[in-house]
């Protein structure tokens, strides 16, 4: 048990005061910031499975390529193993331990290169091999390990199936034995069948090469399935935080509150007990977004403090973080 | 009775229990067909060779460059030798306009006494050459500037364009407005005076080197394919690297730690690369017609040397009476362009695999 607790406190990532601003042309010669993501903080421990859920363009695959450093933060630190990220040579070693796998299994795979140059991209890249027996021998073991025959090592990603083509991108994700993976919603783009097979396959993964995940999507429950924590962003921002369990029966959040009131309930029974929490509106842009609390526009218990400030995201218990004024009130 | 007994056979099953014992290793792996693999490159030559329309341009493209290779080395008349002109004695004026297969003064006494002499095909010209030597020559120049005037702009234009395409930002915006100027210039005009200045200066530049030999004025030629004629295809390629370069396996190589050279290299140019490959093959028979342009004003091939072009507007004085003179040089013209594009279109089917059927 002490070494359960041990474990789980050992951080693998850490993001401190993440912001990712996009300037978008609005004028002639003006330019607009578009906050993606405003201040973002949390920290993943090693060996666990964050899943990172809201609706679309609320910035959630940006969050996961920032900490990635596929976009140059705008401010704010990530940390990694320990280390923070700050110059080339960071991020150079970061991208040995730290890799991602993608949405779309169509256009994540160049339709010029064959199985084993795709599996095989970072290897080179790095040159992790010494001789290329070497290499065809860590792709044949790679492709075996996500279930692709070692015959398809010479064809080309179009002759495959989507499930298919999602295993050769998580096959090319693991060619550098990373530590930390970033999964931006990859079972979206497949059927709910396949969708099993490859979470499943995640688990396995994880619990074999001793993995982290940041598990992006927009399906709570495949989120819930796989996730040891979950949390919650709202146009650009975090607004809950907590265990897997403890978000889906008590979320504190309004806006959490509403996501989980429409995830279908198996038993009719339960489902007509449910109250459905509709909101109404639309998501601000990001462009003019509100001031303070940025749901305060579609909140059902907005009050005039919510338009002053941004609410803290603070822990209301252990372990269980909150971005609102009037938690404590409802 | 005997309907009932057939219908009753009908649904009874006789169950060989035989058939349902598991299949063995060996017989499961005798079910198991793989396709022998192979490369993308010998898949595209199998599927190009499928294609009897770029297969037979192919074909008629190797051997019109094989022959304008070959035939000079066999033949019993050059290029520039006058037949009627012979060292100490008077210009034999018999041997001027020969028309197909006729044969000068002196070349009937010689068949007279018996001799063999290697006819004209096509007869002669108004100097006393052999026309047909002539053609083959004309036909060498046009398709080697032809195909080296495109490796030059497809180098540049394929550079320059990616760069601008992937760096995007100022990069581009500076690149592209260079562009847009050569482009606004008038091509023919800056053509002509690149061509004539480029003549001057280089020939003394050149003296004594083994360039020398090739002539300034196709020097001076590629010189101006490179500088003005990447333009449309550095655009274009800016265009493919632009759309590309947002497609996820490239960020799916960033993520991998690649360089941008690197992603150049493996995603964005061999993804372009059948745009590349149809601009380039029409890129050919264009620079075939500029070559042909320049000559026709003096300033393509040196003087004695035949271009298909020179070889067609030289023929405008006598049109009405040696037809044959203009419709061969335009015929072989026609063919090496249209055979060209049939077979640039055929590669692009062939290294497509997203139109693979």
């Amino acid at each position: 048990m002490s070494e359960h607790i041990e474990k789980n406190n050992d951080i693998l990532v850490d993001v401190r005061h993440l912001k990712q601003y996009f300037n978008i042309n609005v004028g002639w010669l003006m330019t607009k910031p578009l906050k993606a993501v405003d201040d973002v903080s949390f920290s993943i421990r090693r060996g666990e499975t964050l899943g990172l859920v809201g609706e679309s363009g609320c910035g959630k695959t940006t969050v996961g390529r920032s900490i990635l450093h596929l976009y140059q933060p705008t401010a704010g630190e990530v940390i990694f193993n320990g280390r923070p990220i700050r110059n080339k040579a960071d991020i150079r070693e970061l991208r040995k331990k730290a890799t991602m796998v993608f949405q779309d299994p169509y256009s994540s795979l160049n339709p010029r290169m064959t199985v084993s140059d795709i599996i095989g991209e970072p290897l080179d890249v790095h040159k992790a091999y010494k001789s290329k027996a070497e290499r065809m021998e860590r792709i044949l073991e790679l492709m075996d390990q996500v279930g692709l025959n070692s015959e398809h090592a010479s064809r080309y990603a179009h002759e495959f199936s989507g499930g298919q083509r999602q295993r050769i991108g998580i096959a090319r994700a693991l060619a550098l034995k990373p530590e930390f993976i970033v999964c931006d919603e990859p079972v979206s783009a497949l059927d709910v069948s396949i969708q099993a097979q490859v979470i499943n396959m995640f688990v396995e993964l994880q619990e074999k090469m001793d993995l982290t995940y940041l598990f992006i999507a927009h399906d709570i429950l495949v989120v819930r399935h796989i996730s040891d924590r979950i949390a919650v962003m709202y146009l650009g921002k975090m607004v809950e935080l907590a265990d897997a369990g403890e978000i889906y029966d008590q979320p504190l959040h309004p806006y959490t509150r509403s996501l989980m009131s429409a995830v279908p309930q198996p038993d009719p029974i339960v489902a007509k007990a449910n109250k459905r929490i509709v909101l109404s509106g639309d998501i601000p842009s990001p462009l003019n977004a509100p001031s303070g609390c940025p749901f305060r526009t579609r909140c059902p218990n907005a009050a005039p403090c919510c338009a002053e400030s941004m609410p803290e995201f603070k822990e209301v218990k252990p372990g269980h973080f909150v971005a609102c004024h009037r938690v404590n009130e409802l | 009775m005997k309907d009932f007994k057939d219908i009753r056979k009908a649904f009874s099953m006789h169950v060989d229990l035989d058939d349902f014992i598991p299949a063995t290793d060996e017989e499961k792996a005798y079910m198991v067909q793989m396709r022998p693999s192979s490369t993308f490159f010998r898949d595209g030559v199998k599927r190009l060779l499928k294609n009897k329309v770029a297969t037979v341009s192919l074909i008629i493209i190797i051997i019109i460059t094989l022959s304008s290779l070959l035939i000079p080395l066999f033949w019993p008349y050059g290029f520039g030798e006058q037949l009627g002109i012979q060292p100490g004695k008077p210009v034999d004026s018999s041997y001027g306009n020969l028309k197909p297969f006729e044969y000068g003064k002196t070349e009937q006494e010689r068949i007279a006494a018996g001799e063999k002499v290697f006819p004209h095909i096509f007869g002669t010209d108004e100097r006393g050459r052999d026309y047909f030597i002539r053609v083959v020559y004309g036909t060498r120049i046009s398709l080697a500037v032809g195909f080296f005037a495109s490796i030059i702009v497809l180098i540049i234009g394929m550079t320059i364009g990616s760069v601008a395409g992937y760096c995007g930002g100022a990069v581009d915006l500076v690149i592209m407005r260079i562009v847009d100027i050569i482009y606004s210039l008038p091509d023919m005009l800056m053509v002509i005076l690149l061509a004539s200045v480029l003549k001057k200066t280089l020939g003394s530049a050149l003296e004594g080197t083994a360039l020398e030999k090739i002539g300034t004025n196709i020097i001076s030629l590629f010189i101006v394919f490179g500088v003005l004629y990447w333009v449309s295809m550095s655009r274009l390629i800016r265009g493919q690297i632009l759309s590309l370069r947002e497609q996820e396996y490239v960020l799916a190589s960033r993520a991998a730690g690649a360089k941008g050279s690197w992603i150049i290299r493996k995603h964005l140019l061999p993804n372009s690369i059948s745009v590349v490959i149809i601009s380039t093959a029409l890129q050919i028979p264009n620079a075939i017609f500029t070559e042909s342009f320049l000559s026709f004003l003096g300033l393509g091939v040196n003087a004695p040397m035949p271009s298909l072009g020179s070889l067609a507007s030289d023929a405008l004085n006598g049109l009405s009476s040696y037809p044959y003179r203009m419709i061969i040089p335009a015929v072989v013209i026609s063919l090496i362009v249209l055979s060209l594009n049939l077979f640039g279109d055929g590669l692009r089917d062939a290294f497509d695999p997203k139109l693979r059927n």
